[in-house]
């Protein structure tokens, strides 16, 4: 699937922002060996290695590739809806560099050597970077912990129970406890199952006339608050996996302000799109927790752009058309989002509502930083995982043609402005528009 | 065979609740006196005298093999009659109350009334509804005496003293009634005790009990001169308070890797009964650094001390 060998690169006449840096300048970025030797004004054609392929960028932007912090892949046991080696392409497309895959597969990937089978698989089939986040509970049945400090040192970068909550406060309290010894990273799914209860979308007005049960924001603030007791009481290292309301800010940012260690994450879809968008029951706008309010989504990219809200994640979660093509009520929940989430996320850039280092740091190196990861930087010696993107041109997203094996995507038909070019990982380009 | 007995300890107490309240002196005095039985126990005639005519009741709420025999030992080799009670039989298991059996008990006119129970405090309460002597063997995660007492003579007679020594106890600490013992008899001897364990099994706070914390061993284990290992319950192993037997055992399991991160001639400790494979590797737990036997001969000696020196403060004694 490699494009190019591990000839040296210069990515030449470049727009370089790097996030980790604060820096957008104008410069020269050169690659060789699978690291950036330097990102700079100036380097020029004369300063680089012979056999190094020039890359004239004309002002386009370099950055660092994105770590997705959120991501289904089916293996083991979901191939049909997604493989790493179908979900390595989608990210290479989308500008993702790293993929940090979701436990809840079949079986759940709670124990060490389900650990090791992914990350083979990955290193197999994957062109993009792949880490896994273990189980929290063993079987995802919010009971009993698994194996934290194994878990760890056979790779997994962090511990969650994908999208459900642990509902047992007493477990949630020994996994923090027990996990602090390991240094371990839970990130938790905040939506308190009894308050979800049937409801499929944001409780209010709009579910009301469509007839639909409502899940109130209430269910994610009160397990959040609850989460943010047991971090105080544990010293745990804590990260909200996906948080989609207001009032769940304010709880953070006190959290925050008493010093405890805890980030958060927001979807690209909750961050883009709010519950009108549903419209006329589109069932591929069905996510859990589910689009809110058009208030809540603007606090939630303004806590973006001020840090409160640490990452931007894909959320990705291919579904196959049978299971989406049902009643609103019945369909499955769940969105692919790898290949779109840097250009939705764009759309905030170019409607002044949000700094392209604020989105980029959101989505590569803040990620990055939390699951101990070396990429989300274009600093010299770091992993030349990086993309060109250009961040003007229009285009409309045409579901056939994205690399996914699943089509569900909320953009369907969308209209875009700006596209990524190239994707380098370890110095090698993995995904290039001729 | 009665030979003359050089020390004259008198525990001045009518019980021994716990180690709590424990002069350097009472223990040194114990430890002592524990001393002459050891040479008793290992002779031919192992008989003495001082318990002849007094009841010694063991009232076991709690199975128990090791501590229930040595106590029966102790008590027997004294002369005391020696009757034992335990939570299988009849009236515990008709609901009686703890303090009803007391009062029944009591009524019996015994001399010393071993108990255990799974409740913290629990001996304590009984000791106030007796006009007896009451030895707690146990109670709750609260205090074993007699069980720090044959640690300390097995550590004193192995290292020549307890004073100025570096220990660490490993292992299940918030459920241990042996390591709270040992953490204040240690403390009053001048030792310096280390816990080590993963967090879920620390009890908040334990740090202004007077010991260093340290999550894992290789920092746990550092210039120690002595290792004690706890157990840990079945039911405390998979996932609730650690994930699974093979975790711990890789973590906190004493083997002889992280019995390398101690002093080179620290000796290892185990209350008993083992969980081998668990907590500690069979190799050094019958290796050549092991006191773990010792400890068991131990026991016998310190509680015929204990008993002795509690009934000489008896009435008509």
């Amino acid at each position: 699937m490699m494009l190019s060998d591990r000839r040296p690169i210069l990515l030449a006449n470049a727009r370089i922002v790097d996030p980790s840096r604060d820096l957008d300048t104008v410069g020269d970025v050169l690659i060789a060996d699978g690291v950036i030797r330097e990102a700079k004004r100036g380097i020029g054609a004369a300063g680089v290695p012979e056999g190094t392929e020039v890359i004239d960028c004309r002002g386009k932007l370099v950055a660092p590739g994105l770590v997705d912090m959120r991501a289904f892949v089916g293996e083991p046991g979901e191939a049909s809806r997604e493989t790493f080696g179908s979900a390595s392409q989608a990210a290479a497309a989308g500008g993702v560099t790293t993929i940090v895959c979701q436990p809840d597969t079949s079986p759940a990937i709670d124990d060490p050597a389900t650990v090791d089978y992914v990350l083979r698989r990955a290193r197999d089939t994957a062109i993009v970077h792949v880490h896994p986040m273990a189980a929290i509970t063993k079987g995802l049945e919010g009971k009993e912990m698994t194996e934290i400090g194994l878990l760890k040192a056979a790779g997994a970068v962090a511990f969650t129970d994908a999208d459900k909550s642990v509902t047992n406060a007493q477990v949630m309290r020994r996994a923090l406890t027990y996990g602090r010894d390991f240094d371990a990273l839970i990130v938790h799914h905040t939506e308190d199952p009894d308050l979800v209860g049937d409801g499929v979308m944001n409780e209010g007005e709009f579910a009301s006339r469509l007839g639909l049960l409502g899940v109130p924001s209430a269910a994610e603030t009160v397990m959040l608050e609850r989460d943010m007791r047991l971090v105080a009481l544990t010293g745990g290292r804590y990260h909200a996996a996906s948080i989609t309301c207001a009032e769940s800010l304010e709880v953070l940012q006190r959290a925050k302000d008493a010093g405890l260690d805890i980030t958060a994450s927001a979807s690209i879809n909750h961050v883009t799109l709010n519950e009108n968008d549903i419209g006329p029951y589109r069932t591929f706008l069905k996510v859990v927790p589910p689009l809110r309010a058009e208030p809540d989504r603007k606090a939630l990219v303004a806590a973006v752009a001020a840090g409160l809200v640490d990452v931007v994640m894909s959320d990705h979660n291919p579904q196959d058309v049978e299971t989406k093509r049902l009643p609103f009520a019945e369909a499955a929940p769940g969105a692919i989002g790898l290949e779109t989430m840097l250009i939705a996320g764009l759309r905030l850039v170019h409607s002044g509502e949000l700094g392209i280092i604020p989105l980029l740091r959101a989505m590569s190196t803040r990620p990055a930083q939390l699951l101990g990861l070396p990429g989300g930087t274009l600093r010299s010696g770091s992993p030349a995982d990086l993309i060109v993107v250009d961040l003007d041109v229009p285009w409309i997203v045409d579901p056939n043609e994205l690399k996914s094996k699943c089509k569900n995507t909320p953009y369907d038909e969308a209209r875009m402005q700006g596209r990524v070019l190239r994707t380098i990982v370890g110095g090698r380009t993995v995904y290039e528009i001729v | 065979m009665t030979s003359a007995q050089k020390s004259s300890f008198v525990l001045s107490r009518r019980h021994l609740l716990g180690i709590e309240g424990l002069s350097r002196d009472e223990i040194t005095g114990l430890l002592d006196l524990a001393e002459e039985f050891v040479e008793l126990n290992r002779q031919v005639e192992k008989k003495r005298v001082s318990l002849r005519g007094r009841t010694q009741i063991n009232l076991f709420f709690e199975v128990s093999t090791r501590t229930q025999s040595s106590f029966e030992l102790a008590g027997k080799r004294l002369g005391a009659d020696v009757m034992n009670m335990s939570a299988s039989s009849s009236s515990m298991r008709k609901g009686e109350t703890l303090i009803d059996t007391a009062i029944t008990l009591n009524a019996m006119h015994p001399d010393i009334i071993i108990v255990r129970h799974h409740a913290s405090g629990a001996v304590e309460l009984l000791a106030r509804k007796v006009d007896c002597s009451v030895v707690n063997a146990g109670d709750g995660a609260h205090e074993h005496p007699t069980q720090a007492l044959l640690d300390a003579l097995t550590i004193r007679r192995n290292k020549g003293r307890i004073d100025g020594l570096n220990v660490a106890i490993c292992g299940d600490i918030l459920h241990s009634r042996v390591a709270r013992s040992n953490i204040i008899l240690l403390n009053t001897m001048g030792a310096r005790v280390r816990v080590v364990a993963p967090s879920t099994l620390l009890p908040p706070g334990i740090e202004r009990m007077g010991v260093e914390v340290a999550r894992d061993m290789r920092a746990g284990l550092a210039d120690v001169d002595i290792v004690m290992m706890l157990r840990l319950q079945r039911e405390r192993m998979n996932g609730s308070y650690v994930p699974s037997t093979s975790e711990y055992f890789q973590y906190f399991g004493l083997d002889e890797k992280k019995l390398a991160y101690a002093r080179p001639n620290a000796l290892v400790m185990h209350p008993g009964p083992m969980n081998r494979g668990v907590e500690i590797d069979s190799i050094v737990a019958d290796g050549a650094r092991s006191l773990i036997r010792e400890q068991v001969e131990m026991g016998v000696a310190v509680r015929m001390a204990v008993l002795e020196a509690l009934s000489r403060n008896l009435p008509n004694a």
